[in-house]
């Protein structure tokens, strides 16, 4: 995307809802959904739009879980750590994890590849412990399991992985 | 005979889409094409809500036959639609005993349950308004056209609803309050952002029959008398989300919401607010903030929000679940609502049950229904048989219950008695490979990081618990630990500005209570009974018990494990992780747990 089509895209986002405070969260969330991260003109534009202080957006955007302020990895993996996918060993996923990608939850591989994220429960707890890649489930996973969708991953380029 | 009234029902709710739900339903419909059974004497395939028993998705049922099948999968498609008129399929029915039984009462996890809230989920299609209808939907509302305000909260003050978030407010109270003040606008707002790790009840009801909770805000607008309302929507919930949308539209469209609710002056505008994903943001003022396009921050409530809530008016909060209940109170009345339940809370409560038990799912029984009701008879019981060590309910506000007390009917009021709580119907199972520390320290942990930060006691608090709980699961815990644990605990539940500080300490002060040996076992010995803490504990193979199956060398992230075939294996302690793999993948029990030497 360059500079000018981004542009272009934050204000359609804006411009979409009326000038009223109560919809920075949802403009900014359209954002991330766009961009997948909230880039520093879309901050810039939509504090001028709604005539509020950009430092007030900037604490919503660190505030909220679904926003980020660093563009995210080519694929999202995100592992369940509520509870019933803790106590089926989610830890030992995000072990693994680091042990193939060399990154914690919250951070992006060197090559832009993969984000690891600890996410609150997705109310799937029977089928625990779940790991997401780019919206794909992959339940009841072993830890053994693990480098060999990573690698599924990693090879498959910008299309993503099938379900496994 | 087919005769065109068939339906196959496909619960297509949060798991069982993860397990492939979507592909078996399109494979079902792909087989009816096929056959032509889908002409004249149309078999429909319907896309229901969760339907209940998550672990033994996707669940196919077929009506009103009342042929249920679990484990289904696309493979299956044929054999299901040829069962239709002839035998069943034996391998995907329900099995006990070693005998197969066909109909969904004869499945004790379902026979035992008394749904009234989620009595049309995983039986309509959520994205019909005619279903909904067809099973009396709306019906409370025509009723609730009729009467007054007043008539209205009374229906709902006799029916003893208490709010089933987990705080248990009688709602004809709080709607009363609202509706004392003469201020407009006033709002009503429905809390969709159930954010304790592990429950799942809110987003279900909300996949499932969206109708019945816009149903109750309707209902609850006419009784305060606000014209607009508000539903906020945890960022996790896609599914939940899209169907609520759906459902707003399709009543806009059928005139029962906009500007004349079913043809009469009363008008309610609906809209969704998608919660940012934060914890905090449950809270009900925090909630608010967010809404006003805020950080979620809470503020004290020296004023309610009756009186001054969202954008400073009267503003009615109620959760997912006890709207969802509104529309039966309304149709049959709130005595017929109240014979259920027991003497202070009233009707039933909906868990979702998961952790160490068989069957992982959703659950609605009357209020005052045990524990032991709940595990046993419904959930099945503890995996692999064995030994239960506590269950956890109402999320990071709530506690650890042992087995001592698993007889107790759980309601909003008994469960407090004894130092836990009900909470808002998250159900965690715990067996005796679980550490109660660990878990101690799981939940702080969660609530650290969900600390808005606004109040030290909260956020400091927490910050110094989580320090000692770590070092204590990690081998450096030390006398005076838990009393200091226990004092910092005592001022949070003072202290703190809103509920969520102030039941922070709930899960690290009943795990003291009820399970204060595993913390001196941890901090005395160095040892972790449960075998959980990696850095106390490492485990060994016993050689009489090995049968050489390899199943646990294959599971072994670390390759720490060797063996030949057929004869005992052994763990290499330099090169094991302690991840307890290995433990989770022998199926004679083979796996010794011991206490890392220090």
């Amino acid at each position: 995307m360059t500079d000018s089509e981004q542009i272009s895209k934050i204000t359609e986002i804006i411009e979409a809802y009326p000038k009223d405070q109560r919809f920075a969260l949802a403009a900014m969330q359209d954002m991330q959904h766009a961009f997948n991260y909230i880039p520093e003109e879309g901050i810039a534009a939509l504090s001028e739009y709604l005539a509020c202080a950009q430092s007030q957006l900037y604490s919503m955007a660190t505030f909220y879980k679904a926003l980020s302020l660093t563009p995210k990895g080519e694929h999202i993996i995100k592992i369940c750590n509520g509870t019933a996918c803790h106590l089926r060993g989610s830890m030992n996923l995000v072990t693994e994890l680091k042990r193939d990608l060399g990154i914690e939850p919250g951070e992006t591989s060197e090559d832009g590849k993969f984000s690891i994220e600890l996410v609150n429960c997705l109310g799937s707890c029977a089928l625990a412990p779940v790991m997401l890649v780019d919206g794909v489930y992959h339940n009841k996973l072993r830890v053994d399991q693990v480098p060999g969708i990573i690698e599924k991953y990693a090879n498959a380029g910008a299309e993503g992985g099938e379900q496994a | 005979m087919i005769n065109g009234t068939e339906k196959i029902l496909v619960c297509c709710g949060t798991g069982c889409i993860a397990n492939g739900a979507l592909d078996v339903a399109a494979a079902l419909e792909a087989e009816l094409a096929a056959r032509n059974l889908s002409g004249d004497i149309a078999i429909d395939v319907v896309r229901t809500g969760c339907s209940g028993e998550c672990e033994q998705g996707p669940v196919v049922r077929f009506m009103p036959r009342d042929l249920m099948y679990y484990r289904v999968s696309a493979k299956d498609a044929a054999a299901v639609v040829d069962s239709l008129e002839g035998e069943p399929v034996k391998k995907l029915l329900f099995r006990k005993d070693g005998e197969f039984f066909e109909h969904m009462d004869d499945n004790p996890y379902y026979a035992l349950q008394h749904k009234v809230v989620l009595k049309d989920v995983g039986i309509i299609d959520p994205l019909s308004i005619d279903d909904y209808i067809a099973r009396g939907g709306y019906e409370g509302l025509k009723r609730a056209l009729t009467m007054t305000p007043d008539e209205i909260i009374s229906e709902v003050e006799k029916s003893g609803l208490r709010g089933k978030g987990g705080a248990g407010f009688p709602t004809g109270t709080k709607w009363r309050s609202a509706a004392s003040y003469d201020e407009w606008p006033k709002y009503i707002v429905c809390n969709g952002d159930e954010g304790d790790p592990g429950a799942f009840m809110d987003g279900s009801t909300m996949e499932g029959c969206p109708h019945a909770v816009i149903e109750g805000m309707i209902i609850g607008a006419l009784a305060i008398q606000a014209e607009e309302g508000i539903l906020y929507i945890r960022d996790e919930y896609a599914l939940a989300r899209d169907h609520i949308q759906h459902a707003i539209d399709d009543a806009y469209a059928a005139g029962i919401l906009g500007e004349s609710i079913l043809g009469t002056d009363h008008k309610l505008d609906l809209s969704i607010v998608r919660g940012g994903g934060a914890f905090v943001c449950g809270e009900s003022t925090a909630l608010m903030q967010s809404i006003e396009g805020k950080v979620g921050e809470p503020r004290a409530k020296y004023v309610r929000s009756v009186q001054r809530g969202l954008f400073d008016h009267p503003t009615v909060l109620n959760n997912v679940e006890s709207l969802a209940s509104i529309p039966i109170i309304l149709r049959e009345g709130g005595e017929k609502y109240a014979e259920l339940g027991t003497e202070k809370s009233k009707g039933t409560k909906v868990f979702a049950m998961v952790g160490k038990v068989k069957h992982t799912g959703l659950v609605e029984v009357p209020m005052g229904t045990t524990l032991r009701t709940l595990i046993y008879d419904i959930g099945g019981g503890i995996i692999g048989d064995r030994p239960f060590k506590a269950i956890q309910t109402g999320g990071p506000s709530g506690g650890c219950i042992p087995e001592s007390l698993l007889d107790l009917p759980v309601d909003f009021d008994t469960l407090v008695e004894y130092g836990a709580m009900m909470g808002s119907g998250g159900m965690i199972v715990m067996d005796d490979r679980s550490c109660m520390v660990e878990v101690a320290r799981y939940y702080v942990d969660f609530l650290c990081e969900e600390s808005c930060g606004k109040c030290t006691p909260c956020r400091e608090g927490l910050r110094q618990m989580r320090k000692i709980l770590t070092d204590i699961c990690e081998g450096r815990g030390k006398d005076g630990d838990i009393e200091l644990l226990e004092r910092i605990g005592h001022m949070m539940q003072d202290a703190s500005l809103c509920a969520l500080g102030r039941t922070a300490p709930n899960p690290v002060l009943t795990t003291i209570k009820f399970f204060r040996n595993e913390y001196e076992a941890h901090i005395n010995e160095k040892s972790c009974p449960a075998g959980v803490c990696a850095k106390l504990t490492q485990f060994a193979i016993d050689p009489d018990k090995c049968i050489g199956c390899g199943l646990c060398q294959r599971a072994c992230p670390a390759d720490a494990i060797s063996g030949e075939r057929k004869e005992a294996h052994v763990i290499d302690p330099t090169k094991c992780i302690a991840c307890g793999s290995c433990r989770e993948a022998c199926n004679v029990d083979a796996v010794l747990t011991e206490r890392r030497p220090s």
